[in-house]
């Protein structure tokens, strides 16, 4: 931006008087070498130098003691792609994926619709409504454990009222992932409601108001009219659902930690319960460097393909 | 002018940080700092360090120690980066075993040989040897021992009378087998256990590969001779430990539950049995609902039990051994310390106070409560102490272990696949 402001200032130079005009011209280069480093230095050490030290570490059998020296080539990953938890971890992300696109925005779009208008009490409902994403995941995933205990909890005592053997969701294999899903969606459909009122309140009110004039019921005022124009929003929201769900721990971890039989691992509690708890900082650097593609793929394509014209 | 400023603004600051490192340096000189790291969490025991801490420091002027608590899992997370950088405590908790191994090839620690053998031996004289031995790797010894203990099986004596089970009488696998059997038929829930921990249900598997192997075939597959841990008897433990999990021995949601809730199953009277540590009196009743739990005298405590045709015997233990390993820059005066925790009057007091099974020779008739005391009894009498095995075997391994023994248990896996999956993982660490 600057340099084009420049390039335009010194391109209709002639009656701008010269030493402004060489002020203007060479004034980017201190503010680069002022500005640029520490931003370039923080980016370097914190983010490029730990990825490339995975990288390096991936081809290593290495406990994080010492120095790697045990040089195993691609052993780490072809380990991880016959490990039948990460697979389970790659379906529970696909599938984290899905319920947030066909359960959580759906959902939140519906109630966006009704709290985005301003009608009596619609404050309110929006604050409750989110609440809970403002709680910090580890507490909302140990409220979730309490809730869904089967001795003390929520769910057991409702299965005791009814006089039935309490569930113990969390613990059941079959079951577990789907109670997290529920989690999942509580947790996080307030902030794409969030988002999705902002995208309604920026819709201009005379084009629903022509629609009125024209004669469009609700539903197509809103499939015609409010839906299309809230396209934008629509594709970021599902955009932080994927980023999301890659990166869904520190909820799982109070949960149900990955378990029982590790159906409730995503790619990030399989990290850390194989790399990091078993000491094999290599594998688990394997494990990282395989959930960076997958991450830096579905960001880029996604952007490319949905997001161009956002 | 502004260039002069800044000048003497940055030679004052230079003279100040000099200053400063000064003044750091001399106060580094006259003190020393034992930064001690513990996984403790009951605040009685935290107190009584503290105490054996500032009874020391005042006994050895300029020695200062900081207890440093990290919670377990963290702990361990945490151990391989800070033993590697200039943050390593001086001296840290250890269960010994293949972490413990790990990390002395990487020269992060000092052996504390030196210091055991200073004045004729007196240290390690003073210990018993199987702890020293426990912590031993490569000929040198690399923790200071401070505790030791045993899992067994702890009963709830109501439960079992109103079933109709004589505890006296469970010698064998069978037997047990056969008291879960009538447990259940009296409507009451045979064991507690912690699957979401998973190293709860491993002592089951491990217990029975040592009753089935003996100590003798557990070194060989350990070195891996006939099988390594594929062998027949480590398939046979497996396929006892699924005659166990077919028969639903556990409470309702066990795959769900901590240790902490199997603890709160055992104290509340909601299980009849459950396979645990020598701290159980307390722990079952600082976990359980009321924070009372079962009275000393309803619990009951028998030896894991033998299984027909096994080589191993009622007194091989599984237990822990702890200790405190001492990393290479440590102050001096660790050992100093070391030796001052593990000598016999501290032992003593530990024992009495924080119910630890104590290492120092004689120091066990200290050991108070008659549950103890029982234990204290089989560790004296004990024919073989195994290390835990997510320990014995390092963290890869031993996670394996644990995640096997909770896949038999709940039928997840067959013996044989779970018997080369653990061998599978070993063979990677055999050296």
């Amino acid at each position: 931006m600057l340099m084009s402001v420049n390039g335009a200032a010194s391109g209709g130079a002639q009656a701008l008087p010269r030493r402004r005009k060489r002020s203007l011209s060479h004034s980017k280069w201190p503010v680069l070498i002022l500005f640029l480093p520490p931003a370039l230095l923080l980016f370097t050490v914190l983010v490029i130098l730990p990825m490339g030290e995975a990288g390096w570490y991936s081809f290593y059998n290495w406990n994080g003691y010492g120095t790697p020296t045990q040089w195993i080539g691609l052993k780490n990953y072809q380990l991880i792609f016959r490990n039948g938890a990460f697979t389970q971890a790659l379906i529970n992300n696909g599938l984290i994926v899905l319920v947030s696109v066909l359960v959580q925005i759906p959902l939140a779009l519906w109630l966006a619709s009704m709290v985005a208008s301003r009608i009596k009490g619609a404050l309110f409902f929006r604050l409750i409504f989110f609440l809970p994403y403002v709680l910090a995941d580890v507490a909302a995933g140990m409220i979730w454990r309490f809730v869904y205990d089967g001795d003390f909890g929520l769910v057991g005592g409702i299965a005791h009222f009814f006089g039935a053997d309490p569930p113990f969701w969390l613990a059941d294999r079959d079951v577990a992932m789907y109670a997290i899903l529920g989690v999942v969606v509580w947790k996080y459909f307030g902030f794409h409601m969030m988002l999705f009122i902002a995208g309604l309140q920026a819709i201009d009110k005379s084009v629903l108001e022509a629609a009125d004039i024209d004669g469009a019921t609700g539903f197509q005022k809103f499939r015609l009219v409010t839906l299309p124009l809230l396209g934008s929003t629509v594709r970021l929201s599902v955009f932080f659902g994927v980023v999301g769900s890659l990166q869904l721990f520190d909820m799982i971890m109070p949960l149900t930690g990955g378990g029982p039989s590790n159906s409730t691992q995503t790619m990030v509690t399989f990290l850390y319960n194989f790399g990091v708890t078993r000491m094999q900082i290599g594998f688990g650097s394997a494990v990282g460097v395989v959930l960076f593609v997958f991450c830096v793929t579905l960001a880029f394509s996604y952007k490319r393909v949905f997001m161009r014209h956002d | 002018m502004s260039i002069r400023i800044s000048k003497s603004f940055s030679a004052s600051v230079a003279a100040l940080a000099l200053i400063g490192g000064f003044l750091s340096a001399g106060t580094a000189a006259a003190d020393s700092v034992i930064r001690w790291m513990h996984v403790e969490q009951v605040p009685t025991t935290i107190a009584l360090w503290t105490q054996i801490a500032k009874d020391f420091e005042s006994k050895h002027p300029g020695v200062k120690i900081e207890l440093q608590f990290l919670e377990n899992q963290a702990f361990k997370a945490k151990m391989p980066t800070l033993l590697q950088s200039n943050d390593a405590p001086a001296m840290f908790y250890t269960w010994g075993g293949g972490v413990l191994q790990a990390q002395s090839v990487t020269g992060a620690l000092r052996s504390i040989d030196p210091a055991l053998d200073s004045n004729g031996g007196e240290w390690r004289k003073s210990l018993n040897p199987s702890a020293v031995e426990g912590l031993s790797f490569d000929g040198k010894v690399w923790a200071a021992p401070f505790r030791t203990g045993v899992v067994d099986f702890y009963y709830n004596k109501d439960l079992f009378k109103k079933a109709g089970v004589d505890a006296s009488k469970i010698a064998t696998w069978d037997d047990l087998l056969g008291a879960v059997k009538t447990l259940k038929q009296a409507g009451i829930t045979p064991i507690a256990g912690g699957g979401r921990d998973k190293w709860p249900l491993h002592f089951y598997w491990s217990y029975l590969a040592m009753r089935e192997a003996g100590q003798k075939g557990f070194e060989d597959a350990k070195a891996g001779e006939n099988d390594g841990f594929n062998a027949k008897p480590f398939i046979k433990a497996g396929e006892d430990l699924t005659a166990l999990g077919k028969l639903e021995p556990f409470q309702n949601g066990y795959l769900g539950a901590t240790w902490n809730d199997a603890l709160a199953a055992f104290g509340d009277g909601r299980a009849a049995m459950i396979l645990s540590f020598e701290n159980t009196p307390a722990t079952q009743a600082t976990n359980s609902t009321s924070r009372k739990g079962l009275p000393d005298e309803t619990i009951g405590r028998f030896p894991f039990p033998v299984v027909q045709g096994g080589a191993g015997v009622a007194t091989d233990n599984l237990g822990g051994l702890n200790g405190w390993a001492v990393t290479k820059n440590a102050p001096p005066e660790t050992e100093e310390f070391l030796r001052y925790l593990a000598s016999l009057d501290i032992q003593k007091q530990l024992a009495k106070d924080t119910q630890i099974m104590p290492v120092v020779k004689g120091a066990s008739e200290a050991v108070s409560r008659p549950l103890l005391k029982e234990v204290a009894t089989s560790l004296s009498k004990e024919t073989w102490h195994q290390n835990f095995l997510d320990q014995d075997l390092g963290p890869n391994v031993g996670a394996v272990v644990n995640d096997v023994s909770t896949e038999i248990v709940s039928g997840g896996v067959n013996p044989a696949d779970a018997a080369q999956q653990i061998e599978d993982a070993y063979s990677l660490e055999r050296k």
